[in-house]
């Protein structure tokens, strides 16, 4: 069965522990939202996954193989990755973005083909890219550019997605757009594991929660039975008002203790 | 206008320049005369001119460029930076230094190869660095500033060289290396360069769809499958010896490599792989007209070419700097 796997993974660097015994596994079919302060070793867990970072302790698998052993072509058709920073050096087309998502096929940006072809254009039409895809990204607004780097990504068409703040930056419509997209390529059998913020979004989309603080899984349940007034103030430090009815979650952070 | 027109339309250019170059000199030959010369036909003097001067010249202006545009393009592509250049960064003068080295101490006249191999040395060991640093930072101004720091180190240990030259020969010797020129080129030394050239372009083609995914940053090229160690490797194996062999026909020819991908780019979307290919035929093209100018110029002693191409490309990449300054702010 498909599934990352994290085992009581830990990360130094310079002396710093970035990450200390965290243990998760990931599975197609659910949407994970990684919740934390600001350095609480949520990307380098990600980056555990992907490995972008080797663990210093601890393994990290997928489908049963350690991840150090694929090769970088087998990991990508397997995970595909939107990092947090998102740079693009050069205004390159939208639809060469979105086709670059088929770097782990071979497949070259100008004569796409079969597969390819068809992967690109449903990504770009599941974004709602079609009228952009001439368009050099330099000429596109922040929440424009954000479904451009998700249409890149669902491209591969890889049965994971590890997303890191896919949102940030972005306005609520656009925030809910992208949850949306990612939703949607969850309940269509793919697994996503995404760092957010904003804690309501998180568990509006999420079927998980895996809450993070000083490089360790503090964590890691279904809303209903991680997000509490308790928990808020022991992850933030703050008291928060949480609410669920029939419009989904609400939560309001009342004080700084 | 598609990518598939402008390679073709590039090439048609550089052969008119290749062959406007056989045209040209001190005595002017007519079309006529260089198509007799060209079959045989023509006077012994005409043959000796086409085939031992000028073609021999034209061509090696045009392989020179080209090496330097798609060593340009490359480096832009894996340090996505549009400044980046053999040249700017001291992989240039780091290949000359090589190649003084081995003229000063006498080992090319041990081996016929040891000048390009000198030549390549100094180049891979300015684009190890480089790529070393370029692992360590994020930061394109801090690779600017180490590449203007191996060209200034590169340039005070050729001026040793030339303070401490024994003959007046040496020192004219390395002041052509320091210049740049493919005046007196013969088909000889296209040919020892060669093999080099062509590794080195191996090299760079097989990483082109790794420049590509790089335009996204190295994370996301990471998650894209790129296998960044051996993307990095590839380019700076692939430059130094493309650079290392052009410095040995020409000496340090600086800012093709900026002006070639720069006016290419547009054309091909900015897509750092469809860019290599048109910018080494265009810095190709650039060189031959620049040698062409360096040969009609009147001038008492004869222009060297790497300081013409100084003289048009430095402004072009102030003019670029101030151009990037104002969009990314």
């Amino acid at each position: 069965m498909a599934e990352i796997k994290l085992n009581n993974v830990c990360v130094e660097a310079g002396g710093a522990r970035l990450l200390h015994n965290a243990s998760a596994s990931f599975r197609p079919g659910e949407l994970i939202a990684l919740i934390g302060p600001n350095g609480a070793g949520k990307t380098t867990l990600l980056k555990c996954a992907l490995a972008l970072t080797a663990p210093s302790a601890g393994t990290v698998t997928l489908n049963g193989k350690a991840i150090a052993d694929f090769s970088p072509i087998e990991r990508a058709r397997l995970v595909s990755y939107l990092p947090q920073s998102r740079p693009l050096a050069w205004p390159v087309r939208v639809c060469d973005v979105v086709a670059l998502g088929r770097y782990a096929y071979g497949a070259s940006t100008t004569k796409l083909k079969g597969e390819d072809a068809s992967a690109v254009a449903e990504a770009m039409r599941d974004c709602g890219l079609n009228h952009l895809a001439d368009r050099r990204t330099n000429t596109l607004s922040g929440g424009e550019l954000a479904r451009v780097h998700c249409a890149r990504a669902f491209a591969a068409k890889a049965p994971f997605l590890i997303a890191d703040e896919p949102v940030a930056s972005l306005d609520p419509s656009h925030q809910f757009q992208i949850m949306t997209l990612i939703r949607a390529y969850v309940d269509n059998g793919g697994g996503a594991v995404v760092v957010l913020h904003d804690i309501a979004l998180a568990a509006r989309f999420a079927d998980r929660l895996i809450w993070m603080k000083d490089g360790e899984i503090n964590a890691n349940g279904a809303p209903e039975e991680t997000l509490t007034t308790a928990q808020m103030k022991q992850i933030f430090a703050v008291s928060a008002v949480i609410a669920k009815d029939h419009n989904g979650w609400s939560l309001t952070v009342t004080g700084d203790d | 206008m598609s990518d598939r027109a402008l390679i073709p339309l590039l090439s048609a250019i550089a052969l008119t320049a290749i062959i406007a170059a056989c045209l040209v000199g001190s005595t002017t030959m007519s079309p006529g005369r260089l198509l007799a010369a060209m079959v045989g036909a023509g006077g012994a003097g005409d043959a000796i001119v086409l085939w031992e001067i000028r073609l021999p010249r034209a061509i090696a202006a045009f392989v020179v460029g080209a090496a330097l545009g798609l060593c340009g393009a490359a480096l832009q592509g894996l340090l996505r930076n549009p400044l980046a250049e053999p040249g700017v960064l001291g992989v240039s003068a780091c290949a000359s230094l090589g190649a003084t080295l081995a003229l000063f101490y006498g080992a090319a006249a041990l081996s016929p190869i040891a000048v390009p191999v000198a030549a390549i040395s100094g180049a891979l060991a300015a684009t190890a660095l480089l790529a070393f640093a370029a692992i360590h930072t994020s930061s394109v101004i801090t690779l600017i500033l180490i590449g203007f720091g191996l060209s200034s180190f590169a340039g005070a240990l050729m001026a040793l060289l030339l303070n401490l030259a024994p003959n007046p020969f040496t020192l004219s010797d390395l002041i052509s290396w320091t210049l740049g020129s493919v005046a007196n080129r013969s088909f000889d030394d296209i040919l020892l360069a060669a093999p080099f050239m062509i590794v080195g372009l191996v090299f760079i083609v097989l990483s082109r769809r790794a420049l590509s995914a790089l335009s996204l940053g190295e994370e996301a090229a990471h998650g894209l499958g790129v296998d960044l160690p051996r993307a990095r490797g590839f380019v700076i194996l692939g430059t130094g010896l493309v650079t290392g062999a052009a410095v040995s026909i020409a000496g340090a020819i600086g800012f093709i490599g900026i002006m070639a991908p720069h006016l290419v780019r547009p054309l091909v979307g900015y897509d750092p792989a469809r860019t290599l290919a048109p910018s080494a035929i265009l810095g190709g093209v650039i060189l031959v007209l620049a040698d062409i100018g360096v040969r009609l110029i009147p001038s008492p002693a004869e222009l060297r070419l790497g300081v013409v191409a100084a003289l048009i490309g430095a402004p072009a990449f102030v003019w670029i700097a101030i151009g990037r300054g104002r969009t990314h702010g």
